[in-house]
């Protein structure tokens, strides 16, 4: 009865605490154990270390974002890694050339954002289209444009790099809402948008807080929830996942839909391939590939079946924020790096069978009634 | 009959590979009418009104509404004519809740930034999902709640709602009774004779022959793919529908 009276909706979001809990016992677990391995000047949770995890997330959740709604409408998309790393050599091409025949800098960088743009809309459709109209299974179809991304990326850019990009746009991927400058020079305190110019000597004492890719993360993860749990874009990826015959019964556009869904997920790689060209003013054919299984983990983590139908965008954020304070914990504590590698996987099959365990918790509880 | 027939199948013929699951098939909808649709397990009921319904497209035949022949391509357009069907599957999301099912497709929302943003209006949907479950007399513990959880009737009664609330033209009912306890069964039937009442149509698919005899105008009896007979139910009895089922009666060899 006590269960009967909570509701469904809202007891599936506190079971799911498991997720939310287990972030603060690893973020406490750093908290003590680094200070203790590196010594005690060495914190954990500094505005440093906290920003660099946030740096770090950031293009495994974008990676993240689009593959939550497309495993939700119960497909998969195997080729956001390489999507990333095709677009970051296109959108450095792009603006490479922009700036070679001279345009100011920003309009060299919207073109290779606009570059970007044309790679996620062009593969997404590629993707969406062989899926939904010539019903391929999306393993498959994701698997064979990963290979060909990979090749093209490849190709394109010559050697896995492409440089010779202004150094004006690292500001546009490394530079933040907020600085914070620590110690008790003149300089110390906050500065907001405007970056203070410092000495040499306190350079080194400044933070950045909130760079300008975490924004733009924020911001789409921002949009990732409200469209998920409260349009109607949300909703038939929901009934699309949930019972694909039933969504075209009731009218459902389904294949235009899925074909919605593939376009959304290899934009938001593309725009994570683009951030990084602003981050490391280069384009890289190999940057994307690594992030791919990171990304796939953070959205199972977040509780996101593979079946189809349930999860959410929150979870995922979760996910990737486990990943990346297991991840960055690890290594303060000097952990060989390999080991990131073994602790991320337990977690994914963990978390797994925290989930079937949750369902068969639920079933039961619902067959006492 | 002298007005026009609402809805008009006219040669309908579907194939699955080399089994023809509805064959030529005939059948006339006028307004305020019941008809019911028997036949076996397998003799191509649930074909053919899904040939109605938009969910399949026949081999042959035309499909006329309300004067106009169509030719749905996806059930949408049906239901944007005003046929609503009650599958027999019950095609329910089992992922999402009561509310979510009724306005699948068709979901209400509140239009921000004069109709740039919309949001979905749950809110509003559950109260629309509960008057209408009220109407049908239907009484579900929480409409919030995954519509897997539900029973079997329970399932069956948010199918019923969803194909009654959008104020139909024809509604097709395949073997609503399914699974439902005997007062949910007469409720069923009740708000057959309402919609009938109110001029509304309706094709309903049943097994159960004295349900058919207390509602319907007409009977069609098909049997392996074809209508083997059309009859004014007050010109029949069940036990000639039954010699008409199993094969006993055929009038198309008669003819
Ligand atoms: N999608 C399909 N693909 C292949 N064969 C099908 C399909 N749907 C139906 N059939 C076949 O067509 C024939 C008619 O099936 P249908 O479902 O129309 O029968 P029915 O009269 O509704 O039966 P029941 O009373 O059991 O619901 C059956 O032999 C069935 O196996
Ligand atoms: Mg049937």
């Amino acid at each position: 009865m006590a269960i009967d009276a909570i509701g469904n909706s809202v007891l599936s979001q506190v079971v799911r605490l498991w997720a939310w809990l287990f972030l603060a016992i690893l973020i406490v677990f750093f908290i003590t154990a680094v200070p203790l391995v590196s010594g005690d000047t060495v914190s954990f949770l500094s505005i440093r270390n906290s920003q660099n995890i946030l740096v770090a997330i950031t293009p495994i959740l974008l990676l993240g974002l689009g593959q939550t709604f497309v495993i939700i409408s119960g497909g998969i998309d195997l080729s956001v890694g390489w999507t990333m790393s095709f677009a970051s050599v296109v959108s450095a091409l792009a603006l490479r050339w922009g700036y070679q025949i001279g345009l100011p800098i920003p309009l060299a960088v919207l073109m290779g954002f606009c570059a970007t743009l044309a790679c996620g809309v062009g593969i997404g459709l590629f993707n969406g289209t062989i899926i939904a109209k010539l019903k391929v299974p999306p393993f498959i179809v994701t698997l064979g444009s990963a290979f060909i991304l990979r090749g093209l990326a490849l190709l394109f850019s010559e050697n896995t790099t492409v440089i010779g990009l202004p150094r004006q746009i690292r500001d546009f991927g490394n530079e933040s809402l907020f600085y914070f400058v620590r110690g008790d020079s003149e300089y110390a305190g906050f500065y907001f948008l405007t970056k203070p110019e410092l000495p040499r000597a306190v350079l080194r004492e400044m933070d950045r807080i909130i760079t300008y890719p975490v924004l733009v993360t924020a911001i789409f993860v921002a949009m990732a929830i409200y469209l998920l749990r409260a349009t109607r874009f949300g909703r038939y990826t929901y009934a699309i996942g949930g019972n694909r015959e039933a969504a075209i019964r009731a009218g459902i556009p389904v294949d235009r839909h899925v074909i919605k869904l593939y376009v959304l997920a290899s934009t938001t790689a593309c725009l994570a391939g683009f951030l990084s060209v602003l981050r490391f003013t280069a384009g890289s054919a190999v940057i994307g590939d690594p992030l791919l299984l990171s990304s796939i983990a953070a959205v199972i983590i977040g509780g996101v079946s593979l079946f189809g139908g349930s999860g959410s965008v929150i979870g995922t954020v979760i996910g990737a924020l486990i990943i990346a304070v297991l991840t960055t914990g690890l290594v303060m504590l000097n952990v060989a790096p390999f080991w990131q590698f073994i602790v991320v996987g337990c977690v994914v099959i963990l978390a797994v069978l925290i989930d079937q365990s949750r369902d068969a918790i639920k079933a039961s509880l619902e067959t006492r009634q | 009959m002298t007005a026009e027939p609402i809805l008009s199948v006219r040669g309908v013929t579907k194939r699955f590979g080399g089994l023809v699951a509805a064959n030529n098939v005939d059948l006339d909808v006028y307004p305020g009418e019941v008809v019911a649709l028997l036949g076996d397990n397998g003799a191509g009921k649930s074909t053919l009104i899904k040939c109605i319904s938009g969910v399949y497209a026949p081999n042959a035949g035309s499909i006329s509404f309300e004067g106009r022949e169509t030719r749905f391509a996806t059930p949408i357009e049906a239901r944007d004519l005003g046929i609503e069907t009650i599958y027999q599957d019950l095609a329910l999301a089992g992922n999402l809740d009561v509310p979510s099912n009724v306005f699948l497709g068709r979901e209400l929302e509140h239009q921000m930034l004069s109709g740039l943003l919309k949001r979905l209006d749950n809110r509003r949907m559950a109260e629309e999902t509960q008057r209408v479950l009220s109407d049908l007399d239907v009484k579900l513990p929480h409409l919030d709640r995954p519509v897997e959880t539900l029973s079997g009737g329970q399932r069956q009664a948010v199918a019923i709602a969803r194909g009654i609330y959008w104020n139909a033209k024809l509604v097709i009912m395949d073997e609503p009774t399914n699974n439902l306890g005997v007062p949910e069964q007469k409720k069923v039937l009740e708000l057959i004779r309402r919609l009938k009442a109110s001029g509304v149509p309706v094709i309903l698919i049943s097994h159960t022959l004295p349900d058919i005899f207390a509602v319907s105008d007409r009977l069609v009896v098909m049997r392996r793919g074809c209508k083997v007979t059309e009859k004014n139910v007050a010109d029949t009895n069940a036990e000639e529908v039954v010699q008409y089922m199993i094969g006993a009666l055929d009038d198309t060899e008669a003819a």
